[in-house]
Parts: structure tokens; C-alpha cells; sequence
């Protein structure tokens, strides 16, 4: 399953990059702010920023590729692109399948998304998208789990009253519910996951020894936390 | 409103309804050759080849369908890189699945990661209509098999009295005849692969299935600039209605074809155009 | 033994009665069967319920496609079209989404956005269009001979439907309409794949095979497990529409016998 529309090779920095190794970069991009399709139909969001700068400072030529949440970390297995950087919490189950860099964003609070403040979390009905963190907790909590392929579709729930909660990253659901009036955030938020990080074959070494320096020197001249700011991410390093 | 339907995402998905045409334009004489190759590989006289052939047709249409497009894909790319590997790596050390990963070396990678984007998108387009063409290929290859065996038997009978090989009556009395009896099951397998094309969406195209859910998706003001609810509804009613036009003028074409192909035939519908002339 | 436990805990999952949590880590083969079969239950509850209720709608369909009275006519004609002319992948799509806004409409479209009962309306009317048109077909082909040997012996109007018409209707389009049944089952593996939720993770045969090639990233194992259940379900239906068939035909002598010719269709 090769996926891929729209993607972009980053501009070599000088002729003598020209024969930089390509390296595919594979999203969702279906995530606000993380990783989204604008408007112009390009990826674009947090991560497209970040992946584009790690890209440079790593000397790698980029291209950009997006792939179905669910069989996202198939296709890396089975090399159709080289890494995931599509706002994927670090877990001890994935970490088994796939190794990952490090956080590059602290530990984000999951948030409930709801339509009135006495929404139950504990026994009434919680979407969450499919494979997620967000999804494994809800179905160990004592809610009744619903699963959506996308998150807009668990947002769309929320809307007609199949759930009575959304459970995702703060960040993607924070935005959604300034905009709107109907919607609004719990206090309550649940601390599950361990930061975000991009995700690698466990074979691939070399490719994240390059990224996590990428990381560090991004993280240590305050680049990094800039953008977090920026997409409003969450506290930064 | 104008310039929310002309933003280039939008052109995106009306280039996937373009895709999809193409994906039928190659899949289907793709899957006729499939079929004819089949179908000839069932009747032949040596009968391991003929059990090749029927065991081809069996297969394919006895395994379920969606299970067999989600795997054979990934079945499908595996085995390519799999085999160039083992032609241009021969010296490589490593075994290939190393845990959970297929690792192969880089110059067996299909296409090389340092390949432009649109040999990236062309081979995955290539997978499909691959796959495509093998599945519909065996249901082709039934309905040619029936086809060939509805030609009736004094045909051939009289071509090999007129002293022509069995080669030569099959090519020039066999194949022209065999269409109008194979033409039902085909436009009927025509109009199933019309309807299976929302399948892209599976094997991992951005076709207009996916771009459909993510346009429709509701959007907050912050990252675009035309925010707006669920709309997905209105973007499958398009699709819907896409469809329902697009069987509609296959029917009618291939009524037309049907008319076309049954003069001078020795059929039911032959024999009622040639009364209704004389 | 630890097989029987784990029947035990996951071969009802499925209904959502037993182990609430699907299995995390070390999958065996048994958790695998066991699993898929128990999604198994959907899908014979989907095809099932959407034949039984179809046929009927089916034959009523067919006879409206089949009469003279353009006001019965026309809106058999649309319906069948309808259905027949686009993909079951986007009907069931759309059929989700029309639910979910007529659900702001009125309270009765509750329970319709859940799979159990959207999905099956939504198959229901698939399998009645697609029957309805085989129906059609045979309704049209009945010898000109039975009609009118039931007109000579005086028989009309409901009678004559009853004990000619629609006997010889289903007679002749039993071996079509066994195919449309395989079909159908297979075509049930679409209902969670497109539009429609699963809850607690109670899904069909496929939503686990994909579970478990997810976790597993092996395609190899849990789609050729599905496929067998699938295998030994055509066969289920095969010998039950064989022994209709031959009820059926019971009158005929033994050499006109029609055979039942088998053609399991795609997906649609």
C-alpha cells in the first residue's frame, strides 16, 4: 500500500547536497495542528515544519507522504516510506514493532472534548480513533468505546450524539472547542503517553542516530520550542 | 463560494475522478487479456496447462473479496522487491525479515527511495491496477471460457472440413463468433468493476473516496480558510451520483454494442434483426 | 486446555459478552480463530436478516417492475436502479451520514446509526434490488405456456399468482438468486469497514482479522483464517439453497433438472 499524494522534496541546501540521501517522511495528515492538508492541498501543520527543518540540519532530502492512521505502521515495516512523523505518542506496545526517536513535544495531556460540562467519562460513551493511546485507555476505563477511522469522524460523533465525549491530544482538540460554542473541554485531562517522537524501523540505526541529533540541536538553540509556541502544542522543553 | 471549489485541494479530488477513469481504462483490457490468456490456458488440450488455467479461475473467485485486496497488495510489493533482491543483491548477508521489518537492500527497493514522486505514485497506481487486473481477470476468463464453449460445434466442425488447422479455427471462427455470447457476462462484469473502483481507497490510492472524507471533514478557521461543518453527506451524494450516471451510460452503450454485435450472428437476437430487415 | 479458556473468554467477544479487553501481546493461533469466528456471528446475523426480509421486498419489486401500471412500474425501476447502479462502499457511507442528520430530526433515527440495525437496513435494500432484478428477469422468462394453460383452467388474479406465477418465478431464478446469497454474505464484510462505528470493539470476522494483522503486521495469518470461515459459510448456504432448489424442481422429470450452476460473484 503505497500512499502517496502530495510531497515535496526540500530544496538541498547547496550543490554539494545535491546527492543527499532521500529519506520518506510518512503522516496523516489529518491531525490539526499536527499534520494536516491545507488548503493548497500540501501537508502543513507542526510537523511539517519541524520534519522540514530536522530534514536540513540531518542533511537528508525529504519527501513527503501521507497514509491511513490504521495501517500507518505497516507500511513502515514493509518500507514503503522511512519514518512516521504523524503525532504519534512514544508506548511501550509500539516500541516493541517500531523504535522512535526522542519526544520531541513533552508528554501532551489527553483531553475530553464535550458538549456540556456534566458529560460521564467514566460510564457514558467516549470516542477516540482507532490505534490510538487514547483508544487502549478508554477501552481499559470503565467507558464504553467507540472507534472512528479519523478524528474528525469522533468529533462529528460527539456532534450528533453517538458519544457523549471525545477523548484526543489537547492540542488537536483545543482549537475545535474555541471555535465553537457548543463544544467545550473538560478540566479533567488524563495523563497517558510519553511524548511524541517519530517513529523508525527497528533496523534503522543510522537514520535516527542523524534524527535525534537533529532533535537535540533543534532543542538546544530554542528553535524547537518556537515552534511548539507557534502551533500551540503544549509546554515546550 | 467559486473560489471554495477551486482551491487546488479541490482540483485534487476532480483529478481523482480522472484517476479512477484511467484506473478503468487500463484495467479493463488488462483483465480481458488476463481473461483471454485464462480462459485459453482452461481449454487447452495438455491437461497440466489446463488445470493451471482452471485453477487460476477457481482460486481467484473462491477467495472473498476484500480479504484478497487488502493482503495481495502488500503480498504483491513484497514479493517484487523480494525477487529483485535476491537478482541484484545476490552477496547480501542479511536475512530479509529482521523481526517485524522486510528489509531488502537499496538498490532492490521498488522504485529506489531516490526516485521522483510521480514513479512513486505510478508504481502504486501499477500495484492496483495489477491487482485489479488479476482478480477481474478471472472472473473474465469464466465467462470467455463459457463463451468459447457456446460457439456452436458444427462451426468449427465445418473450418476444420474446409481443411483449416485447429490453430487457424480457432483464431478465425472460434474468436469472432465467441464475443456475442460473452458479451452479457462482460458488461455485467463491466459494471462490477465500475462499482469496485471505490476499492482504490483500500489499496491505498488517494482516490476520490479519500478525498471526498477528508474535504468533507468539518475544518476549524485556525488552518484554512473556509472553515465549515460535516460535510461529508454532500460529498458521498456526489460520489453517488457519479456513479449512478456512470452505469447509466455504460447500460446504454452497451445495448447499443449488443445490437451491433448480434447482426449476422446465428442467435435468437441475430435471427430477429435479420427478419426484421428482410 | 488453555484453548478451551480462551473460547471461553472471546468466542461470545464479539456480542460483547465475555474478556472486555481483546488480547495485547502474544496472539496464538487459537485467540485468532477464535476471535474472527466470533465476528463471524455479525456477519451471518447481516446476511441472514437483510435475505429473509429482501426476499419478500424482492419479489414485491419484481412485480412491479413487471406491471403495466406505470405508478407501481416507475418507482420499482428507481429503487432497483438506485441500489444497483452505485457501489454498496459508498451506499454505506452515505447511509451513515443521511442517518446521522436525520437523527437531529427526529429521536425514531436513533438507533439506525449503530451498525445492527443502519447497516442491515442498508443491506436489506441492496439484496432486494439485486434479487428484485433476477426475479424480474425470471418473471419474464416463465413460458407463455403455463399463463396460459392457468387462463384455460379459469384461474386469475391471485390465484393465478399463487400456483403459477410465482412458483415457476422462483423455480427459475433459484440458481441466480443462490449466487446473490453468497454474495451478500460476502458483501456483509463491508458494514465496519466503511461509515459505520464499532462499538467496544465488537466488530464482524474482518474487523478482527484487521485487528490482529494490525498488531501482528502478518497479513499471512488472520486473512487466510477469515477466508476459510468464509469457505465453510458458502458451503452452509450452498447446501441450504440446494435443498430449496431441488424442493423446488421436485415436479420437473430427472433429465431437465436444471443443475445449480455456481457463480459467486465480487464485491458490488
Amino acid at each position: 500500500m503505497k500512499n502517496l499524494v502530495l510531497s515535496t522534496a526540500i530544496l538541498a541546501l547547496s550543490a554539494g547536497l545535491a546527492t543527499a540521501q532521500t529519506v520518506r517522511m510518512g503522516t496523516e495528515g489529518a491531525y490539526p495542528p499536527y499534520n494536516f492538508i491545507n488548503d493548497a492541498g500540501e501537508v502543513d501543520g507542526f510537523e511539517r515544519e519541524l520534519g522540514d527543518e530536522l530534514c536540513k540540519r540531518a542533511e537528508l532530502d525529504c519527501q513527503w507522504v501521507t497514509n491511513d492512521w490504521d495501517s500507518i505502521i505497516p507500511n513502515l515495516v514493509s518500507g514503503n516510506y522511512d519514518t512516521i512523523i504523524a503525532g504519534m505518542s512514544i508506548t511501550e506496545d509500539r516500541a516493541q514493532v517500531i523504535d522512535f526517536t526522542q519526544g520531541y513535544t513533552q508528554p501532551d495531556p489527553s483531553g475530553y472534548l464535550v458538549m456540556s460540562a456534566d458529560a460521564d467519562v467514566k460510564g457514558g460513551v467516549v470516542a477516540a480513533q482507532t490505534g490510538t493511546i487514547q483508544a487502549a485507555f478508554i477501552a481499559e476505563s470503565g467507558a464504553t468505546l467507540v472507534e472512528f477511522a479519523t478524528p474528525d469522524e469522533t468529533v462529528s460523533a460527539l456532534r450528533s450524539g453517538e458519544a457523549d465525549a471525545v477523548l484526543a491530544d489537547d492540542a488537536y482538540l483545543q482549537p475545535i472547542a474555541d471555535e465553537n460554542d457548543d463544544l467545550m473541554m473538560l478540566e479533567q485531562q488524563e495523563m497517558i503517553g510519553g511524548g511524541v517522537g517519530m517513529g523508525l524501523r527497528q533496523s534503522d540505526d543510522e537514520l535516527r542516530a542523524k534524527f535525534d541529533a537533529a532533535i537535540d540541536s533543534m532543542k538546544a538553540d530554542g528553535s524547537l520550542n518556537a515552534l511548539i509556541a507557534k502551533w500551540e502544542i503544549g509546554p515546550g522543553f | 463560494m467559486s473560489c471554495y471549489l477551486t482551491t487546488p485541494k479541490h482540483m485534487n479530488f476532480y483529478t481523482a475522478f480522472g484517476t479512477v477513469l484511467l484506473l478503468l481504462a487500463i484495467t479493463a483490457p488488462a483483465s480481458l487479456l488476463f481473461g483471454f490468456g485464462g480462459a485459453m490456458l482452461a481449454r487447452h488440450r495438455i491437461a497440466p496447462l489446463s488445470w493451471i488455467g482452471k485453477g487460476y479461475i477457481a482460486i481467484v473467485r473462491g477467495v472473498p473479496d476484500i480479504a484478497f485486496f487488502l493482503f495481495f497488495v502488500i503480498a504483491l510489493d513484497q514479493g517484487i522487491e523480494w525477487v529483485k533482491h535476491k537478482v541484484v543483491c545476490s552477496d547480501w548477508d542479511q536475512p530479509i525479515r529482521q523481526g517485524n521489518d522486510f528489509v531488502v537492500c537499496a538498490q532492490a527497493k521498488v522504485p529506489l527511495a531516490t526516485s521522483a514522486e510521480w514513479i512513486h505514485e505510478s508504481y502504486a497506481f501499477g500495484t492496483a491496477v495489477l491487482t485489479f487486473a488479476i482478480v477481474f481477470g478471472a472472473f473474465a476468463a469464466n465467462v470467455l471460457f463459457g463463451a468459447m464453449r457456446a460457439v456452436p460445434r458444427p462451426q468449427i466442425e465445418t473450418a476444420e472440413a474446409y481443411g483449416m488447422s485447429h490453430r487457424q479455427a480457432f483464431w478465425r471462427v472460434m474468436v469472432p463468433q465467441m464475443w456475442v455470447y460473452a458479451l452479457p457476462g462482460l458488461s455485467n462484469l463491466w459494471m462490477v468493476l465500475i462499482k469496485a473502483t471505490p476499492l482504490l481507497f483500500l489499496l491505498g490510492i488517494e482516490d476520490i473516496v479519500y478525498w471526498a472524507r477528508e474535504m468533507g471533514g468539518s475544518k476549524t478557521a485556525r488552518f484554512t480558510d473556509y472553515p465549515h461543518g460535516d460535510w461529508r453527506m454532500w460529498y458521498f451524494l456526489a460520489l453517488l451520483v457519479f456513479y449512478l450516471a456512470f452505469t447509466r451510460v455504460s447500460e446504454i452503450v452497451l445495448d447499443r454494442l449488443m445490437v451491433r454485435l448480434s447482426r449476422g450472428q446465428a442467435t435468437a437476437a441475430g435471427e430477429a434483426q435479420r427478419r426484421a430487415d428482410a | 486446555m488453555s484453548c478451551l479458556i480462551t473460547i471461553q473468554d472471546y468466542g461470545l467477544r464479539a456480542l460483547g459478552i465475555g474478556e472486555r479487553l481483546l488480547p495485547k501481546e502474544d496472539f496464538t493461533l487459537c485467540q485468532q480463530f477464535t476471535l474472527i469466528g466470533s465476528g463471524m456471528i455479525w456477519n451471518v446475523y447481516f446476511g441472514t436478516l437483510a435475505l429473509l426480509a429482501g426476499f419478500f421486498f424482492a419479489i414485491t419489486l419484481a412485480m412491479g417492475k413487471g406491471s403495466n401500471n406505470t405508478l407501481l412500474r416507475k418507482p420499482a425501476e428507481w429503487f432497483i436502479f438506485l441500489f444497483r447502479g452505485s457501489p454498496l462502499f459508498i451506499q454505506f457511507f452515505f447511509a451513515y451520514f443521511l442517518f446521522l442528520s436525520l437523527k437531529q430530526v427526529s429521536p425514531i433515527f436513533n438507533p439506525f446509526t449503530s451498525a445492527w440495525l443502519g447497516a442491515l437496513v442498508v443491506l436489506f435494500c441492496n439484496t432486494a434490488a439485486y434479487s428484485g432484478e433476477i426475479f424480474y428477469g425470471a418473471l419474464k422468462s416463465i413460458p407463455r405456456g403455463d399463463l396460459e394453460a392457468a387462463d384455460a383452467y379459469g384461474m386469475s388474479g391471485w390465484s393465478r399468482f399463487r400456483r403459477i406465477t410465482f412458483p415457476t418465478m422462483l423455480r427459475l431464478g433459484w440458481p441466480a438468486y443462490t449466487n446473490e446469497a453468497i454474495f451478500l454474505f460476502h458483501a456483509t464484510t463491508l458494514v465496519f469497514f466503511s461509515g459505520f462505528p464499532a462499538w467496544q470493539q465488537r466488530g464482524d470476522a474482518l474487523y478482527y482479522a484487521r485487528y490482529f494483522a494490525d498488531k501482528t503486521f502478518n497479513p499471512f495469518i488472520p486473512y487466510p483464517i477469515l477466508a476459510m470461515f468464509f469457505i465453510i459459510l458458502t458451503l452452509i448456504v450452498i447446501a441450504i439453497f440446494g435443498v430449496i432448489n431441488k424442493r423446488l424442481n421436485r415436479h420437473l422429470p430427472q433429465s431437465s433438472r436444471p443443475k445449480m450452476k455456481l457463480r459467486p460473484n465480487l464485491i458490488r
